[in-house]
């Protein structure tokens, strides 16, 4: 086989790698699987009406369309990133109703009525969300991946400090919390970054916390 | 993710009406681990009942001294609570000790308390798993067994329970509200909610087809000071190899309950009676006919030293 023969896309190579990778960790046994599971059934589509960044797109979707999906693929919000696609890494991270959840692991079905902001509607290149701008002048990434997941994350963590939910490091549960470091590295938990940029997104995140931004 | 038909519930009632009749039903609120389980497909409901929009999301006082917690109260939301912050603080601080602050957002109380272990095994549909698979036997047993369950175990499974907050719930005696298919409704006492495996692991609950949790009702306030001490691989965001919940008052009595080491949140009110004696006679009563594996032993001196720092704290 000829290396020149070969041509596959990044994001099909970083699929395929990703496939190889589990079969190599859990060699397969005969007779585990359920019966059921390998039944099809056919998909089954349902009109929804989402509101995103103010602008209300009526969709006709398949129920197991998940919110990350429909704003990746069908409304072309390439902003919001799928790291893991279960919850673990922040990647996905959007507002709905103003409170930060991993859109992977919710139907876009759900929410209906809701009012989700991605990291398109949060700031444009022309006027930068302050967050944007102090991420920015921090060097808050390397890659840029996770990003997008920790701005909008930030914003909905900074909303919770704000109104006064306390968190795992907060010595007393009944005050105020704090703005430091360390209550911002726990809260901020949720979203990784594989570059390792987590000293300057502190920073960053201080910064605006601050109203230094 | 295989298909599934959806539908919006119009009453608890109604919703679990519908459960009961619509084979491969499943109720959705946060969806954070239904989800999760339907992607890699442990979970392949036919048809997802979505109860979010059942008024179940309020915390209202009972007459008693009591507080009652609707079922679709998010993980954040009860943390915060001004009443629970104040009256409970080891059940705020198990919520804040668990997850993701995005996953708190959604995650909601009675979907806390159904959530299903985090055994490898379980999650992957190439392995035997008898919870997953009922029949198929246990791979854990011989294999990757260092975060799961050492009491409360069968040879059928030894998953371990992955919730914080139901382990507080577990200390405060709390009792699940729930309405069955037929209307009617009753009050599970939290130390009967979760089964143990023996050998039908893939029974987990007390709840009937179709039943729907509406809330937890929490006791009066029982004072005393309140920890909640969690170890796990990493400082944040991660399920706990060993956590220690507890109770203790000024006159040396106390309650005491532990996650991370069983298939329940694991208490035993006869053993609270040592709290005197200290943690190790503590410790020795609550896992005593243990059966941990050779890579999990190292969790019974862990719950010991873990209890002995929690008592140490609360003498100051
Ligand atoms: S893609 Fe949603 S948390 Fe990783
Ligand atoms: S900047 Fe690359 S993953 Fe965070």
């Amino acid at each position: 086989m000829q290396a020149s023969n070969i041509k596959l896309s990044r994001r099909e190579l970083l699929v395929m790698s990703a496939a190889s990778a589990t079969m190599m960790a859990m060699p397969a046994v005969a007779g585990a699987q359920p019966a059921s599971a390998g039944r099809a059934r056919a998909p089954v589509n349902t009109p929804v009406a989402l509101r995103v960044n103010g602008h209300l797109h009526e969709l006709e979707l398949d129920t197991r369309s998940s919110l990350l999906d429909v704003l990746r693929e069908r409304l072309q919000l390439g902003g919001t990133k799928k790291g893991c696609d279960h919850g673990q890494c922040g990647a996905c991270t959007v507002l709905v109703n103003g409170r930060r959840i991993n859109a992977c692991l919710t139907l876009a079905v759900m929410h209906q009525g809701d009012e989700i902001t991605t990291i398109e509607g949060l700031g444009t290149p022309q006027r930068l969300h302050p967050l944007q701008a102090a991420f920015v002048r921090h060097d808050g990434y390397q890659c840029g991946y996770c990003t997008p997941g920790q701005i909008c994350s930030a914003a909905g963590m900074l909303a919770e400090i704000e109104a006064g939910i306390p968190s795992h490091v907060s010595a007393d549960l009944e005050a105020r919390p704090l703005l430091s470091a360390a209550e911002i590295r726990e809260r901020m938990s949720g979203n990784l970054c594989r570059c390792g940029a987590y000293a300057n997104i502190v920073d960053a995140i201080t910064d605006v916390a601050e109203g230094r931004a | 993710m295989k298909s599934f038909t959806y539908e919006k519930a119009q009453s608890p009632a109604e919703a679990a009406a519908a459960a009961a009749r619509i084979p491969g039903a499943r109720f959705i609120a946060g969806g954070t681990n239904l989800l999760d389980l339907m992607k890699l497909e442990v979970e392949t409901p036919a048809h997802l009942i979505d109860v979010n929009g059942l008024a179940l999301d309020r915390l209202e006082p009972l007459s008693d001294g009591g507080l009652r917690v609707g079922a679709l109260v998010r993980n954040t939301d009860l943390a915060a609570d001004a009443r629970v912050r104040r009256d409970y603080p080891v059940l705020a601080r198990a919520l804040l000790a668990g997850a993701s602050g995005q996953l708190r957002n959604k995650a909601t109380t009675a979907g806390n308390l159904l959530q299903r272990t985090r055994c490898a095994y379980f999650y992957d549909t190439n392995q035997p798993c008898n919870k997953r698979v009922p029949g198929s036997g246990c791979s854990a047993l011989e294999g990757l067994s260092r975060p799961l369950a050492l009491i409360g175990v069968s040879r059928a499974c030894i998953a371990s329970h992955p919730s914080d907050m139901a382990v507080a719930m577990r200390l405060l005696d709390a009792g699940v509200e729930t309405v069955k298919a037929d209307g009617s409704r009753r009050l599970i006492p939290i130390a009967d909610f979760h089964r143990l495996p023996g050998d039908t692991p893939q029974h987990e609950s007390a709840l009937a087809p179709g039943e729907l949790v509406t809330a937890v009702s929490l006791p009066p306030p029982l004072g005393g000071k309140h920890y909640y001490r969690k170890v796990r691989d990493r400082a944040s965001y991660a399920f706990a190899l060993v956590s220690v919940a507890a109770i203790l008052q000024p006159d040396g009595s106390g309650r005491v309950a532990l996650g991370g080491v069983a298939p329940r949140p694991w208490r035993l009110e006869s053993a609270e009676a040592a709290l005197p004696l200290g943690a190790r006679a503590v410790t020795e009563q609550l896992l005593a006919g243990a059966t941990p594996t050779q890579q999990n032993a190292f969790k019974i001196p862990l719950v010991q030293r873990t209890l002995s720092a929690v008592l140490a704290e609360a003498q100051g």
